[in-house]
């Protein structure tokens, strides 16, 4: 049976689920999904059936990792417009990187999941839908509405 | 994957400029993620690759101990594709985790060590070669044997063959020392590591 040292796998996923976590729960959240989600296929990785999409079930797990952390922050009465200050690890402090993960972190959830999902993990919306239920339509909808959207925040005013 | 990331062109230009790896933080949430999968018991198979005057050798620990010692010319990659399948997928780069090995094979290659104190798992060898390579623990430091006296001492005198299989398969080249096997003739013989690195290690040994 062929499979792959783990090793491989964090280094062939972990920067785009990386991205990921960001663009989902801002940066200084990010570390910990992304810490939990690689802990967690870790310790299923001997059972996941060999020919598997690995990228859609990272991102499947980052997914949950991200929703519980989500849940956490609500019970927690943390308000959501507390948005994370732009830090170096969004690239240059107040620069276009940290405003754009800003634009990101301001979508309604469900636009930045599948934004997320699709353009940064590269998932078809086939794969978008089955990790977010509903349509692949539905997902191809929220994604569009949510590039409209960051389209307006961050790239308004920026010359072409 | 390959379809999405064609359709980029349109809408993805948005994330076009975004870094795609933040070498930092992977670096950063790499020893993290060494460090919880330690903790949770789930690191199965730590290793790191330490430089010698015999090229670069590739060292892997399970649990139990020392479990692969690997030359660059085995293929570092193949062998740890051979660790993931035959001992367990959860692999990591751990080099904590093999600093006390790395430290004794230096004092070896420095001169100042000719007895290796570390926990092995010969998990990797079986049957009568598992018995060879406990043979060969015997023969001490700067001191060579035959195939055929090896073979005299695993209890199978006719099984020189299989002591020279045993020796070109040996999982722990170095620390379980096959490269004192030589031939009857005096001539050193093949080896995992290629003759030019057991003749360096014979000579190593015989200059302390």
């Amino acid at each position: 049976m062929r499979r792959e040292p783990f090793e491989a796998i964090v280094a062939q996923y972990g920067p785009t689920v990386l991205r990921v976590c960001r663009a989902v729960l801002g940066s200084s959240a990010a570390d910990d999904a992304w810490s939990e989600t690689f802990l967690s296929a870790l310790r299923a990785y001997p059972r996941l059936r060999p020919g598997s999409n690995v990228e859609a079930w990272l991102v499947t797990i980052a997914h949950r990792k991200a929703i519980d952390y989500l849940r956490a922050e609500s019970r927690q009465a943390i308000t959501v417009d507390e948005l994370p200050e732009p830090s170096s690890k969004d690239g240059v402090p107040g620069g276009w990187e940290a405003d754009l993960w800003a634009a990101l972190r301001a979508l309604p959830l469900k636009q930045r999941q599948t934004v997320a999902y699709h353009y940064l993990a590269g998932l078809p919306y086939a794969d978008v839908a089955r990790i977010l239920g509903g349509s692949p339509a539905a997902a191809r909808r929220a994604a569009a509405d949510g590039i409209a959207a960051l389209r307006k925040t961050y790239l308004e005013g920026e010359p072409e | 994957m390959t379809t999405a990331r064609t359709t980029l062109a349109d809408d993805g230009d948005l994330f076009a400029a975004l870094p795609e790896v933040d070498e930092e933080a992977q670096r950063r949430l790499h020893d993290r993620l060494v460090t919880a999968a330690t903790e949770a018991g789930i690191l199965d198979v730590a290793y790191r690759t330490i430089d010698t005057p015999v090229g670069l050798l590739l060292l892997a620990a399970t649990d139990t101990g020392l479990v692969r010692v690997a030359y660059a010319r085995e293929d570092h990659d193949r062998v740890l594709d051979q660790l993931a399948r035959s001992v367990s997928p959860r692999v990591l780069r751990a080099p904590a985790r093999l600093d006390r090995a790395a430290r004794e094979i230096e004092e070896y290659f420095a001169g100042r060590r000719s007895l290796f104190d570390l926990p092995l798992d010969f998990q990797l060898a079986h049957g009568f070669r598992r018995t060879v390579l406990s043979q060969l623990t015997h023969i001490t430091y700067g001191r060579t044997a035959s195939y055929a006296a090896v073979a005299a001492a695993a209890g199978h005198p006719k099984a020189v063959r299989a002591v020279g299989t045993a020796c070109a398969t040996n999982p722990l080249p170095v620390v379980v020392p096959c490269h004192r096997v030589v031939r009857s003739d005096g001539t050193v013989g093949q080896y995992v590591g290629g003759a030019d690195a057991k003749r360096a290690l014979l000579a190593l040994e015989t200059a302390a």
